[in-house]
């Protein structure tokens, strides 16, 4: 080989400071147009529903028997468009990965950032953030339009009776979960399209083979579901205790699936050839 | 200065890379010269890192890619035109990949408007040209002053201005004291901006060394031979060890006879010959004959394909 011994001289001050991992994947996060419209798209069903559960409620309250009158559950009711919001926080959490892939930046990504590792953590950190802030701001909404749109004679709820303010909490709770989870998902799958059929096949398809099966084979295991998990902890009037985990460790189940998710994606991530 | 030491790569059934080894030092272009399929993206994906070779190692200024703290400011490179996300502008595509590395705002215009993308830099990247595309990926390559650049087939997609443009960025970057990796598949190309060459066929070394080495050694002469009896002198001179290959209809360029033996061996059997000319051959067709033997995907002009059982 050649002899020259030239020295690298390129220290220039454009090139001094610490790098911002988490800054880096919130532009990134932040300047494409599928990160606003899937948050769009959340804010419109779930106080949509909202909306549309408050004033149908008060209209039809007089049709009402008198066990649905005592079920009624003003809280769980106005919050039911949540589950909407968490099919669509799953395509933002998907989306975060997966198209990086899809477009090819995945190279760029981890050429800037060698340790993978890192770069998963932070993308989980915005998506946990995100999808957690919009959740709780969406729940609440739900809350306080539902509210004011329930009508006497049909009972409206407030935060601070028993169980209220757990439920618009959990709901939130539950969409910064599943964000996570979708986010899992695709570390592991890499396609958008893969990923997303994966995740909306555990959360809708799943229960729906289930319920095709015997309830003694089933039964011990719906409780466990995604969908049947957000709805106990977005309710206050909860069913057989037996049949239903509590709010809390519905929550917890809800991490775990998380966690595995994340953790096996950034194992391959790690692993692959990018 | 890029140390690449015994990389093998297989994917599933193809062998990508084999036992490659070779260097990149500073203040040169070095070209990577390879047939398609030969395994040039391969190679330089594991020098970034990106695929985890079966066997062997990259050493960039001495480390593994790994333990760069700040990668994009020691090596940039241009992997794929345009695999950047569509929606995004190229003004952000730049700001995050600074924000990885601590690289200061300032920069990121600075290489936008030295790529020429200064005016368009709020604009998607999906709107852009594949030229533009190409620029961009030079505009990351370059964000962080490396001291070692890759660049995979910089001037597809460019127009004659902008060939001229990257001939003149590469030697530029060189002469600053970088190590310049620059790959493509055509000699012509590297004849005018590489100095040193590595050149690879199916994934294994063929030869390392400077392009004037590299010509002497391998820019051998032949012979053009033209005649109305073709076929019956390609019969004569094989039957004699040289190499023929057809030129066209009507000529021959016969490799490893010289112009006397093919005249005698001519007359001897009463062959009429209209042109006898020694030719030296292009650098392009020194390439090729180098490379004939390792070519993955030949065209196939006059043979009927024939199915392969498999
Ligand atoms: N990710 C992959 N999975 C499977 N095979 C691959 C993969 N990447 C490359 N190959 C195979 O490895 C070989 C080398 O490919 P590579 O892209 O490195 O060649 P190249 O020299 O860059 O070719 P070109 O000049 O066409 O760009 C080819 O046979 C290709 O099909
Ligand atoms: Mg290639």
């Amino acid at each position: 080989m050649t002899t020259l011994t030239i020295p690298p001289t390129h220290t220039s001050s454009a090139t001094a400071g610490r790098s911002h991992l988490l800054r880096a994947e919130w532009t990134k996060l932040r300047t494409v147009r599928s990160t606003w419209w899937t948050l769009f798209a959340m804010a419109v069903v779930t106080l949509g529903v909202a909306a549309i559960a408050g004033a149908t409620v008060s209209h039809n309250w007089h049709t009402f028997n008198v066990i649905q009158r005592a079920t009624f559950d003003p809280t769980g009711i106005t919050l039911k468009g949540l589950l909407f919001s968490q099919l669509i926080i799953g395509v933002l959490g998907v989306l975060v990965m997966s198209a990086e892939y899809g477009t090819g930046t995945i190279r760029s990504t981890l050429a800037a950032t060698p340790r993978r590792a890192r770069v998963l953590g932070a993308k989980a950190a915005l998506v946990g953030a995100l999808a957690l802030v919009a959740g709780e701001v969406l729940s609440f909404g739900a809350f306080l339009l539902g509210q004011g749109l329930l009508r006497h004679p049909a009972p409206h709820a407030l935060l601070s009776q028993p169980g209220v303010l757990r439920a618009v909490v959990g709901g939130g709770v539950v969409i910064g979960l599943l964000g996570l989870l979708a986010l899992g998902i695709a570390a592991i799958i890499r396609h958008s399209a893969g990923a997303i059929t994966t995740y909306v096949g555990l959360l809708l398809v799943v229960p729906i083979i289930l319920q095709t099966l015997p309830s003694s084979f089933s039964q011990p295991i719906l409780k466990f579901m995604p969908f049947h998990i957000s709805d106990v902890m977005t309710s206050v009037v909860t069913a057989g205790q037996g049949s239903s985990l509590s709010p809390w460790a519905g929550a917890g189940v809800l991490a775990l699936y998380a966690a595995v998710a994340l953790g096996v994606g950034g194992y391959l991530l790690v692993r692959r050839d990018a | 200065m890029i140390e690449v030491r015994e990389l093998t790569k297989q994917y599933r059934d193809t062998v990508a890379v084999r036992d490659l080894s070779f260097e990149v030092p500073p203040g040169v272009v070095t070209g990577f010269l390879g047939p398609n399929g030969s395994g040039k993206s391969t190679t330089m994906r594991m020098i970034m890192g990106l695929d985890r070779p079966d066997h062997g190692s990259v050493a960039i200024n001495g480390r593994a890619y790994h333990d760069l703290a700040h990668p994009l400011r020691e090596v940039g490179a241009l992997l794929e035109a345009k695999a950047i996300h569509p929606g995004r502008s190229a003004y952000h595509h730049i700001q995050y990949l600074a924000e990885t590395n601590g690289i200061s705002r300032h920069r990121v215009d600075e290489v936008l408007d030295m790529v020429g993308l200064g005016d368009v830099a709020r604009r998607r990247v999906g709107k852009f040209s594949l030229g533009m595309g190409q620029r961009l990926g030079i505009a990351a390559a370059l964000l962080g002053d490396p001291g070692v650049l890759l660049f995979d087939e910089p001037i597809n997609g460019l127009d004659p201005e902008g060939i001229l443009w990257v001939r003149n960025l590469l030697k530029g970057l060189a002469a600053e004291g970088r190590s310049v990796f620059v790959s493509s598949h055509l000699m012509s190309e590297m004849a005018l901006t590489a100095d040193r060459l590595v050149v690879i066929g199916r994934g294994a070394l063929i030869s390392e060394g400077t392009v004037d080495d590299f010509i002497a050694e391998t820019a051998g002469t032949f012979v053009r031979v033209r005649g109305p009896r073709l076929a019956d002198i390609t019969g004569v001179l094989e039957r004699e060890g040289a190499n023929v290959v057809a030129e066209g209809d009507d000529a021959l360029a016969v490799h490893g006879l010289d112009a006397a033996a093919i005249g005698e061996l001519a007359a001897a059997a009463r062959l009429v010959l209209h042109e006898l000319s020694p030719q030296t051959a292009s650098l392009e067709e020194a390439f090729m004959s180098l490379t004939r033997d390792s070519v993955e995907y030949h065209g196939r002009t006059t043979d009927v394909p024939v199915p392969t059982a498999k």
